[in-house]
């Protein structure tokens, strides 16, 4: 199902962890998807100095944290901010189609931190959510999800998604 | 590297005796039981033999039962062809929110076609209570169909209970055992219902050949329309291989039910007393009415798919319902509906055990399991706010 790759940095992933006195924090996803990704960043003279990641998500989102921290070590943040979904995936080698929407939340995670970095550089408090899908709590998650096949945001209870045409629901065996 | 095999409740490997009497089969017959010669003839001896078999795993007549290609059709053609067969008596069906998809989608689909379904709620062991069954069956009801054996968390239906209900109100009963189907006890009779629906692979026949166990006079349009096969009921030249295979599993799991319940139900406990040693795991079903070959477990700020992967790394085999694994949005059904939360559902496995398995397997299993929590939950952001760093 997976490429060598991802099945390599699935089992063996690199930068797992938290920096304590990070510089930034970037935070995606909700459990209701079933995947949930935070990158802590450390930054000196606008490079990335250390990059950490934790995951709670399947084999395709451990290994697209991973690269994409891979990726991001040592890069300045303008060429961190470049770093785009598609070109983690080609890292990987590929992901299964309906993979897309856990394959997004890597730069997505690693953009939002690099967005804080630079608010709490301006000196604002906080930090501001990603725009499109924010963190919601476990006990009362409001249901927001994402097409597995195109990443689009769906509906509550939607069986097929309306921008692809591809089924959503349970397989079950 | 060893393969631990505890995946069941997806596909049992064939009995040597199964494999060894369709070997024999496609070794030396051939020919259409339908055919009015000789090689035809001794088809329809081996047809009828193995409908035997499979009629009397369920305490059901030969003629009562037709064979299918699985599951699915068997529900299919049992949910369609009353609510058909039934449309002018009424377009009111009750269900159970728990059921296997192929039901629901069956359901789903009548309902784009004007018909009404309504959906029971199950308690927290995702148990029917049979009372709400009466409540629900109005005399517009034309069927209902709740399943015998759960195939995500292994709770048994009280289908008795509502077999009772059923024939009270004379509205026709469907009950969906496949998974239940030559693990435990299935009985027809004892059960009351009208339409039954099995699948080989669950009690180590062949997948691909199943059957539907239909009472007599029971009003049911046939699903695929062909020749005269099945008394006209199921159209299509038979499944002749796997339909000796059914009749064979048939025939074994009748005799060694008892041991095979004894063996399984002993792995199970193996299993649950050795999962003490993880913390924060639930467990989904009910404690004693429930399958003795089925553990369904959630485990806690993990999700299913990527233990899954890892356990198959170290050769064991078992299923997730986790959303991600299986291509689809959301967690199961399932698990929401007895009060799961998102997270939970998602890092939820079935570890199922056969026959085959050992207790030193199903330690094995803990062992990597018990790793396999602690490296996930390690890179775990769930786990790490639960633990407050």
């Amino acid at each position: 199902m997976y490429s060598e790759t991802v099945m390599d940095h699935f089992k063996n992933p690199r930068n797992v962890g938290r920096i304590e006195d990070a510089d930034a924090i970037g935070e995606v996803g909700n459990p209701v998807c079933g995947d949930m990704m935070t990158i802590t960043l450390k930054v000196k003279d606008d490079r990335i100095e250390d990059i950490k990641f934790e995951t709670f998500g399947c084999g395709a989102a451990i290994a697209v944290s991973s690269m994409v921290t891979e990726m991001a070590k040592g890069k300045t943040l303008e060429e961190a901010l470049k770093i785009s979904n598609k070109s983690v995936v080609e890292k990987l080698e590929g992901l299964p189609k309906n993979k897309l929407h856990c394959s997004n939340l890597g730069a997505d995670a690693l953009h939002q931190a690099i967005m804080d970095y630079y608010e709490r550089k301006k000196g604002r408090a906080g930090r501001k959510k990603r725009q499109r899908e924010k963190v919601e709590p476990l006990e009362k998650p409001e249901g927001h999800c994402y097409c597995p096949y195109c990443d689009a945001e769906l509906p509550d209870e939607a069986v097929v998604c309306a921008l692809c045409g591809k089924s959503t629901v349970h397989r079950g065996e | 590297m060893d393969t631990i095999y505890l995946d069941h409740i997806s596909a049992t490997p064939l009995h040597p005796e199964v494999k060894r009497a369709m070997i024999d089969y496609i070794s030396h017959s051939y020919g259409n039981p339908v055919s009015q010669h000789h090689v035809g003839d001794a088809a329809l001896e081996t047809l009828e033999g193995a409908r035997e078999k499979v009629a009397g795993l369920i305490n059901a007549n030969p003629e009562e039962v037709i064979f299918t290609s699985g599951g699915t059709e068997s529900i299919n053609h049992a949910i369609k062809g009353v609510a058909l067969a039934r449309a002018e008596k009424g377009k009111h069906i009750v269900t159970s929110n728990i059921e296997h998809n192929a039901v629901l989608k069956s359901l789903r689909m009548l309902e784009r076609m004007g018909y009404r379904v309504t959906s029971i709620s199950v308690d927290e062991f995702g148990l029917v209570d049979p009372d709400d069954v009466k409540k629900a069956i109005t005399d517009e009801t034309i069927l209902v169909s709740i399943m015998h054996a759960n195939n995500e968390i292994g709770t048994v239906e009280p289908i008795a209970e509502i077999g009772r209900i059923t024939r009270e109100r004379k509205v026709p009963f469907h009950c969906d055992a496949v998974a239940s189907t030559g693990v435990i006890p299935v009985d027809v009779q004892e059960m009351g219902v009208d339409l039954l629906s099995i699948a080989a692979d669950q009690f180590y026949g062949p997948s691909g050949v199943g059957a539907l166990y239909i009472r007599p006079k029971t009003e049911v349009w046939p699903l695929l329309d062909g020749g005269m096969q099945e008394n006209s009921r199921r159209g299509g030249t038979h499944n002749m291989v796997g339909i000796v295979g059914m009749g064979k599993a048939a025939e074994l799991a009748r005799e060694e039910m008892p041991q095979r319940m004894e063996h399984v139900l002993h792995l199970k406990k193996a299993f649950i007393d050795g999962l003490g040693f993880i913390d924060e795991i639930i467990f989904n079903g009910h404690p004693t009415q429930s399958l003795p070959n089925l553990s369904s477990i959630s485990v806690s700020y993990v999700e299913g798919e990527s233990m899954m992967l890892l356990l198959d790394e170290e050769g064991i085999c078992i299923s997730t319902r986790s959303a991600c694994a299986s291509g689809s949005l959301r967690a199961s059904h399932v698990l929401l509906s007895i009060g799961r939360d998102y997270a939970a559902a998602q890092g939820t496995l079935l570890f199922s055990f056969g026959m085959e398995n050992t207790v030193e397997e199903v330690e094995r299993a803990l062992e990597t399991l018990k790793k396999v929590v602690a490296t996930l939950r390690n890179i775990s952001p769930l786990y790490r706010k639960q633990k407050g760093n």
